[in-house]
């Protein structure tokens, strides 16, 4: 199997971010809330990134910062996929009321405003990383959810579908093995997406007091924190904004790439 | 086609029914939100006396099912009540505020969606050659950065450096001439664009590829039939029904979801009202917005629904 | 050389030179950076202000849940607004000492337990109606009724009678206070027509503008006032304008959409300075940034707990990166310089040693939480975590928990044990230690109880002989210094910025922002 160029990078700087962020005591030079230097350095072969808005080393913050952004980022989206996939697909192929129960209840639930029904959740609940990991999931699965839904109710009526219906299937081939190699390219990119919304979620939720507590760091916390500078020239959140940026096309690079071999997996002209 | 009207009054009705039952939520929810309103209003600077007066007049003390219907009658008359804070008429105020929020929406919305659209078509046309490559990097780009930092950038380097448009929308009115109005918002649009742009666009792509391997579109070939002129006649309304729903979440999050745009170009929208009313606990205010907000969403997806059965023949027409 | 000055004066005064510009070119010159500031100043004001103009002024603070009702005025747009179209019986005036407003005069009895007002005569509200003494008894009684709301109600309650005479009103105190008029200067409590009872958000006082439109959390538009009695408000309108994002804010200036802002972020204040066309300002003043231990919850019931914790910290490092140098250092009590009776006591410093000494001497070996928000002072959490750095040298463990902004007010402050606050500070030292120190006070937020302390704070109040008053705040000081749950790092400036288009900024003595509000009164658009 040849992987393309583009491919080829998507994965290994995705390799590269995950491996940071899984060894990232072994690989920073200093500890992520050790004050080093004065405010906003500029690079230098002590601080390789230069220091932040209160001298801690950036280098060392982005590498532990991943570490949470990615992790968080990674363990909702799949989350969220998961449940608002294979729901979405059950209701296209149960449909009738089971369908119009599940979509109706999905619109009730996105139609409440995020901020809104953010207070009143974790008002209830302990704010941990698991809690946060489920709220963002579960919030995030109703968008997903509804994409499926619509994707699958489009091939649900497909001669195959039928064909494989009037074979006597079960609705779990029919998910798995009608729909689902269908649906998946529009899936696939749509998760792509999901990934950095979350990676961006994580980094709003400081509004609600939510998220990394001090003196820890997410990417999008580094940008917030350093974000006066940028307009004087001082880059400091131009870096996380940056990791954040590679990070989210590598990802969509291995998922375009994915989304390839799907679509000739489909067996047209390839 | 009976079967059509007969379908959308379902749907119709289901969504009224929809918001009704999002109205108790809305309810219940803000009334279980922790924190004092009192607290919230006089801030730091309140002593126990002002508390303990402003508590006793605000008159939280009707059992919550009676105060739920007097709320929803009012609602319905179009009398939201007036808000605890600055004794102002809800009604009023969310007009004011609604339509500015339309107004950026709208134009957002102009921009951002033909171009989505146009973007992922071209990026099928030319697939995995530089214009797909460069179309997907710079979307992906403008996505990922957070839309505060771009927002900052884009006042700096537009607003202040070069002054091509204003910096703020310290200058919109309601009342201006169209304009002004349109100047005062162009940065707001357009980092609005830039943060709905990628993910329309990338829908659009993927759905457009997606059936791009079916018969039909191997039949068109075979007609001879120009690439752009088969993408646009015979993939793309087949895959209406994933784009349209991505479109229109899209444009919920335009109406609802633009707080951090509207605190950065100082725009007077719905979503710093909300906010602001929020964190003073001002519940019939974050009533009213809930309501409202739950309406754009529901209102959003029923079209989505309606857009996906009406672009498929087979669901047009069931067997 | 004089040529050379005079010539730059006039370009100054006729503002075609920028603040900047001439301080650059009378160094130039050889003059030292003082005198060429205090020249400058005379060469505006001789130019004289210049009348007519809109001026725009964009401010933090505001809400679309803000009222005009004065009682309710919480922030600084909700107090810009106040100046623009009301007045206090009296006000502060720059150099700290206190000026008659809507009264003309005022005196108080030997023993400062009766004090007397006398009402100006002539003055009008905008709504045409004379102003008598029964309007001003009827807003000190809606100010300080059984049901009111009123921010200025703790101001009220040593007040036991107010009483109308002719065009006098009479104070009669509960216990004798020589500083009430610097409790009548406070912004809640504006002369309204029949004390505002009718219609407290309707905006009609003495002031020197008139409110046209008022949108709240957005902008508030206001006319000269023609009948206004004083000389007072320059521009022909002013507009503020509410943006709460720094960012913007700066920006908005930057280019030149408004003409005057409040709260420059400091990390980026010297960078703006640097931008063409702007002045900075910075005021030194009361206001400073605390954590603050409740005396009585373990393990702060601890002095030496208490003591180790303000050893622990660096106080420079905060002024340093957390001010970028626009405050000065504190001391443990949360009076400085600007107060009329100040003592200056011995500069605790940073010493790990000592702190370690104090903790181990506790008995106490836990970690310690401390909570903080984004909003309990800008960059609350970036100092919590230096603090934590500086203790970390001393071998004490603390541990940050970052609350929301949202309910931090109701649900961390005063509530919990040990957490990130602001003050504003007050004008006298009275006042901010009968706000949070007397062992009575709401909101004593380190729940500090001393009775010698209380004490003292009663008797200075009706002590008239200057240098024993001062003694005796000196004490309280120590006191606090050495045995309260305050540990103050810093006093912040306020740092404020205007474009060129505008002149007449003064320094004042009584350090509060934007000249305490009344810069959009007293500047003018440079023609």
């Amino acid at each position: 199997m040849r992987i393309p160029l583009a491919a080829l990078i998507g994965l290994i700087l995705t390799a590269i971010y995950f491996l940071a962020a899984i060894f990232a005591p072994l690989i920073a030079p200093y500890g992520v809330a050790e004050v080093v230097g004065q405010v906003w350095e500029p690079s230098s072969a002590d601080y390789l990134l230069g220091t932040d808005n209160i001298g801690r080393d950036l280098l060392s913050r982005m590498i532990y910062g991943g570490r949470t952004t990615i992790f968080i980022a990674t363990a909702a989206t799949i989350l969220s996929f998961t449940t608002g996939a294979i729901l979405g697909f059950l209701a296209t192929v149960l449909g009738g009321w089971w369908d119009q129960l599940m979509s109706r209840f999905v619109d009730l639930l996105m139609s409440i405003p995020t901020l809104i029904f953010a207070l009143v959740v974790l008002s209830v609940m302990p704010v941990t990383v698991p809690v946060l990991i489920l709220v963002m999931g579960f919030l995030d699965s109703t968008r997903v959810y509804r994409l499926a839904r619509a994707v699958a109710v489009d091939i649900n009526v497909m001669d195959y579908v039928e064909a494989a219906r009037l074979r006597g299937e079960g609705n779990r081939w029919v998910i798995f093995r009608e729909i689902l190699p269908n649906a998946l390219s529009p899936l696939v990119a749509e998760m792509g997406m999901r990934f950095i919304f979350m990676v961006l979620f994580v980094s709003t939720l400081s509004f609600l007091g939510l998220g990394v507590q001090p003196p820890g760091a997410d990417w999008g916390g580094i940008v917030k924190e350093n974000a006066d500078g940028i307009v004087y020239g001082i880059g400091a959140a131009l870096y996380p904004a940056v990791a954040i940026a590679t990070l989210a096309i590598s990802v969509n690079l291995v998922a375009d790439w994915v989304l390839n071999r799907t679509t000739s997996l489909k067996g047209g002209r390839g | 086609m009976p079967t059509l009207v007969k379908l959308l009054a379902q749907r119709i009705a289901l969504g009224l029914l929809l918001l009704f039952l999002v109205s108790i939520l809305i309810f219940a929810g803000t009334n279980i939100l922790p924190g004092d309103v009192a607290q919230s209003i006089l801030g730091q600077s309140a002593t126990p006396e002002a508390l303990a007066n402003l508590r006793k007049e605000l008159g939280l003390n009707d059992p919550v099912v009676t105060r739920y219907f007097s709320w929803l009658g009012g609602a319905l008359h179009g009398d939201l009540g007036t808000a605890l804070t600055s004794r102002l008429d809800i009604a009023t105020e969310i007009g004011r505020r609604l339509g500015n929020t339309l107004f950026l929406a709208f134009w957002a919305a102009v921009i951002a969606v033909p171009l989505a659209i146009f973007l992922g078509l071209l990026a099928v046309r030319y697939r995995d050659r530089w214009p797909d490559k460069v179309i997907s990097a710079f979307t992906l780009a403008s996505i990922s950065v957070p839309e505060f930092l771009i927002g900052y950038l884009l006042m700096f380097f537009i607003g202040v450096k070069l002054r091509w448009f204003p910096s703020t929308a310290i200058s919109y009115r309601p009342d201006a001439d169209l304009f002004t109005r349109l100047e005062s918002i162009a940065l707001p649009v357009a980092v609005l664009t830039f943060v709905v742009l990628a993910h329309m666009m990338r829908m659009t792509r993927a759905a457009i590829l997606n059936v791009m391997q079916s018969a039909y579109i191997e039949t068109a070939e075979l007609k001879g039939l120009r690439m752009f002129t088969i993408i646009w006649r015979h993939a793309f309304p087949n895959s209406i029904a994933p784009i349209v729903n991505v479109v229109m979440l899209n444009l919920a999050y335009l109406v609802v979801g633009v707080v951090v745009i509207e605190v950065v170009f100082v725009y007077p929208g719905m979503g710093q009202y909300l906010v602001d009313h929020v964190s003073k606990r001002d519940v019939p205010v974050v009533q009213a917005c809930g309501l409202i907000f739950a309406a754009v969403y529901i209102g959003m997806n029923l079209i989505a629904d309606v857009v996906s059965i009406l672009a498929n023949p087979r669901l047009r027409h069931p067997k | 050389m004089k040529d050379q000055l005079d010539y730059l004066k006039w370009r100054v005064g006729a503002g075609r030179l920028s603040r900047r510009e001439f301080l650059g070119r009378a160094s130039a010159l050889g003059l030292s950076a003082f005198a060429a500031n205090t020249m400058l100043a005379d060469a505006v004001r001789a130019a004289g202000a210049q009348k007519g103009g809109t001026m725009i002024v964009g401010l933090q603070g505001g809400s679309s849940s803000d009222s005009l009702d004065p009682a309710l005025a919480t922030n600084q747009v909700a107090l810009s607004a106040i100046r623009l179209w009301g007045e206090s019986l009296v006000e502060l005036a720059p150099d700290g000492s206190v000026e008659g407003k809507v009264a003309e005069s005022f005196e108080s009895s030997p023993d400062a337990k009766v004090w007397t007002f006398k009402i100006r005569s002539g003055i009008q509200f905008s709504n045409g109606k004379d102003v008598t003494a029964e309007d001003v008894v009827e807003t000190m009684d809606r100010h300080s009724g059984e049901d009111t709301k009123s921010g200025a109600l703790g101001i009220m309650r040593g007040i036991s009678s107010v009483k109308a005479e002719g065009d006098t009103v009479i104070f009669e105190l509960e216990t004798p206070n020589a500083d009430l008029p610097y409790l009548l200067a406070d912004y809640h409590l504006i002369i309204q027509p029949g004390g505002g009872k009718d219609d407290p958000a309707a905006a009609i006082g003495t002031g020197p503008y008139i409110i046209k439109s008022a949108e709240m959390g957005v902008r508030i538009v206001a006319e000269k006032n023609p009948n206004y009695w004083g000389d007072l408000g320059n521009a022909e309108t002013i507009e503020i304008v509410v943006i709460n994002d720094n960012t913007a804010r700066v920006a908005a200036l930057q280019s030149g959409q408004v003409h005057m802002i409040d709260r420059v972020p400091p990390r980026t204040a010297g960078l703006v300075a640097r931008a063409p066309g702007v002045n900075v300002y910075s005021t030194k003043g009361p206001g400073h940034y605390v954590f603050i231990a409740h005396c009585n919850t373990a393990p702060f019931d601890n002095n030496d707990v208490r003591l180790a914790l303000k050893y622990g910290i660096n106080r420079q490092e905060m002024v340093d990166k957390i001010l970028f140098g626009y405050g000065s250092i504190g001391n443990d009590t949360p009076i400085n310089a600007s107060y009329p009776y100040f003592t200056e006591i011995e500069q605790r410093e940073y010493d790990p040693d000592k702190a370690k000494f104090h903790f181990d001497k506790s008995g106490y070996d836990g970690s310690i939480l401390l909570r903080t928000s984004d909003n309990s002072f800008p960059g609350a959490p970036d100092a919590a975590a230096l603090y934590q750095q500086s203790l970390a040298a001393a071998g004490i463990n603390m541990e940050i928990k970052r609350e929301p902004n949202d309910g931090y007010w109701s649900e961390v402050w005063n509530v919990q044990p040990f957490c990130t606050s602001y003050w504003g500070g007050r004008p006298t030292q009275d006042q901010m230690y009968t706000t949070a120190y007397l062992s009575s006070a709401d909101w004593n937020d380190t729940k500090f109880k001393n009775e010698q302390f209380d004490q003292l704070l009663i008797a200075a109040r009706g002590e008239l002989d200057d240098a024993k008053r001062k003694q005796m705040y000196a004490d309280m000081g120590n006191i606090l210094h050495n045995e309260g749950g305050l540990i103050c790092p810093m006093f912040n400036d306020f740092i404020d910025a205007t474009t060129d288009k505008i002149a007449g900024w003064e320094e004042g003595v009584a350090g509060y922002a934007l000249m305490n509000s009344y810069a959009p009164l007293k500047m003018w658009v440079v023609a």
